[in-house]
């Protein structure tokens, strides 16, 4: 047997500096779906669009009421999501399970699922069974400019200089409940 | 305990790591109830949380912050707490860690039988840009007065702009990267009506560390020095949050004339989009520092005038130093390790979380469970932080339990202290292996890190494709 130190892992939780509160993100291929995000009470992010290489679309489903929104990033509606979830729609699901595990996006989304293990498939119809309404899409502006901003990360230059605050940061190998 | 070793290294007094340090739980507790202020917030606060705030300034009545934390105590207790009265709460919590840090320190130096020099003076010099720093200062007031049960999606969402524009400013990167650390998990736990639990010290250490660092002269560099001699790696220590990595590697550094060795750390960190992780995030950082390489092939670095700060970090730059010869970190751990002087940590910087002394650990069984891992020595365990382990490299939970031998980081967390694996000797089927954390810093011939290489290596090249096109139109 181990020795007991403690008796109650929540309250050395939270006695801990370097506390786990965020899970990371797992790898996934960005071809697709190069920017997903549970924000801002959305499930949002950008989708690829599959014939023009310049165009992308801005997909959203809202957390609990599960509306949803397609649009390009010009801001012209997407032809697919009339009436359901389009391809976008359906996508941004699929590269968000892979990205945060499907715990955590129906956790998020509110999604009353029976199963332990939620796939996209299963968060998806779930939704789809409620009859979500279609959303506006005045969440694509400020989505789009986010995903901006996650791409001028990469324009940020490296440093040599130590970031002493980065010891409250380690990596985890556990997801965090 | 750990045996001495044959050729004259230390002597590792795990026995002293669970000792109780003196006047350690009234430091604690006195922070503790101030942390527990801000799970509720200063806008309102209640009898308990007025308490709380003169238990804190009554932790530092003998020293010169004594008046005005006594003042801004007051105030904050009578929910009229200014931006400067915050500001001289977080100085009063993070003076308490300093004394917490030291009696650590000192007793970690005792364990490893380490002689650290006495405090070294560290100039403050004016800040840049002193408008971001107050518009951070004001965002961290803010949660301050909601506390983490007001967290909502408008408050947190403050932190982005000031983020934003500090992030390219070389000078403002470490408080730009500790806000976005700091606001991403604030996000990710709105609303905070209904948060089940509450990292408590950690997010009053977050704020507290990021007020103070919004003070003029807070950030400025430590002073350096050049040095020329051998760098032998004992290891790399990863840190990630969703948008920053760092990478620090600890070593012996042996100078040129032949003075007293030295513990040092040299660091590279990048900004980072939160879809680079794992193998993507040694991708983003080793063009910047060629120890790397040097870490994965096993060998040393010869430096030449590369500035050494009295903390003990080197400044990196690849033009001052070249390749040297092959060197086991095992045989650094064992020789040289035990000879190092450390250094001492800069005012700020004394925090038990900054705690991480290079140790060498043998002669030890391995009990594991679900739960924990401990290394078992004669009388005394040490628990063995795995969790801190990247999962980009070779070195795994099971390697660490079937391991005979250890290099690792000695810290302190929760009430204990730990070792954090940087590598270990271990025989897995019959088979004596050498694992390293960070073996992959470098690059790989792995299989399974070839494969994670190529992965990574697409999901970059997707954003930097997609940036070029959207960015600079
Ligand atoms: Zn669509």
């Amino acid at each position: 047997m181990l020795p007991s130190d403690s008796a109650d892992p929540d309250s050395r939780w939270e006695e801990a500096s370097a506390a786990r509160v965020v899970p990371p993100a797992r790898p996934r291929k960005l071809a697709k779906v190069p920017f997903v995000e549970l924000a801002d009470g959305r499930l949002q992010g950008v989708v690829s669009s599959g014939s023009d290489i310049s165009r992308v679309y801005v997909s959203s489903v809202a957390v609990r009421t599960f509306a949803f929104a397609c649009s390009t990033n010009n801001n012209r509606p997407c032809g697919g999501a009339r009436g359901s979830f389009c391809k976008h729609i359906e996508a941004l699901i699929a590269e968000a399970v892979l990205q945060y595990g499907g715990d955590r996006v129906g956790r998020y989304l509110r999604v009353d699922l029976a199963d332990a293990a939620p796939t996209a498939g299963s968060i998806s119809s779930t939704m789809r069974a409620t009859r979500p309404a279609q959303g506006d899409t005045s969440a694509a502006a400020p989505v789009f400019s986010r995903f901006l901003r996650h791409l001028a990360y990469l324009e940020l230059a490296a440093t040599t200089a130590p970031l002493p605050e980065m010891q409250w940061f380690p990596p985890t190998r556990t997801a965090v409940a | 305990m750990v045996p001495a070793d044959p050729d004259g290294g230390g002597l590792m007094r795990v026995d002293l790591l669970t000792e109780p340090v003196a006047g350690l739980d009234e430091a604690l507790a006195a922070v503790d109830a101030f942390d527990r202020t801000l799970v509720a917030g200063l806008l309102r606060p209640q009898p308990a949380q007025a308490a709380a705030l003169t238990g804190l300034a009554d932790a530092v009545a003998g020293t010169p912050l004594a008046e005005r934390v006594a003042e801004a105590a007051d105030k904050a207790a009578a929910g009229a707490a200014s931006e400067d009265d915050l500001v001289a709460l977080a100085a009063a919590r993070t003076a308490v860690f300093g004394a917490v840090h030291d009696a650590l320190t000192a007793r970690a130096d005792e364990a490893t039988g380490r002689v650290r020099p006495d405090e070294q003076p560290f100039p403050a010099s004016e800040s840049a840009s002193p408008n971001l720093l107050a518009a951070a200062r004001s965002w961290l007031a803010d949660l301050a007065r909601a506390g983490w049960q007001g967290l909502d999606h408008d408050v947190v969402a403050g932190a982005a702009q000031v983020v934003s524009a500090m992030l390219p400013e070389p000078a403002l990167r470490r408080l730009a990267v500790l806000l976005d650390g700091f606001a991403a998990e604030l996000a990710a736990s709105c609303p905070g009506a209904a948060l089940e639990r509450v990292p408590v010290r950690r997010w009053a250490d977050l704020w507290s560390r990021a007020m103070l660092l919004t003070r003029p002269g807070a950030l400025t560099a430590a002073p350096a020095e050049p040095v020329s001699g051998r760098l032998l790696p004992l290891g790399v220590d990863l840190h990630e949050h969703a948008t920053a990595v760092q990478a620090q590697v600890h070593a012996v550094f042996e100078p040129a004339d032949g003075s007293t060795p030295r513990l040092v750390r040299a660091s590279v960190s990048a900004p980072k989009p939160d879809t680079v992780v794992g193998m993507g995030v040694w991708q983003l950082l080793r063009p910047h520092m060629a120890l790397l390489a040097a870490v994965s092939e096993g060998r040393s670095m010869d430096l030449d005038g590369m500035p050494l700060t009295a903390e003990g970090d080197l400044l990196w730059d690849d033009a001052q130093a070249r390749q040297g010869d092959p060197a086991d970190p095992f045989a650094t751990a064992r020789v040289a390790l035990p000879k190092a002087a450390a250094s001492t940590a800069a005012p700020l910087d004394r925090h038990p979380a900054r705690i991480a002394v290079p140790v060498f650990l043998d002669g030890y069984g391995v009990q594991r469970d679900d739960a924990a891992t401990v290394f078992a020595l004669p009388g005394h365990n040490l628990p063995v932080d795995i969790d801190r382990i990247p999962t980009a490299g070779p070195l795994t939970p099971e390697a660490v339990a079937a391991s005979t031998a250890c290099i690792g980081l000695l810290r302190w967390d929760a009430g204990r202290f730990a070792v954090q694996p940087l590598a270990v000797e271990a025989t897995v089927k019959k088979k004596a292996l050498v694992l390293h954390a960070g073996a992959w810093a470098g690059g790989t011939a792995d299989t399974a890190g070839v494969k994670a290489e190529k992965a990574a290596t697409d999901a970059v090249a997707v954003l930097r494709e997609r940036a070029g096109k959207l960015l600079r139109r």
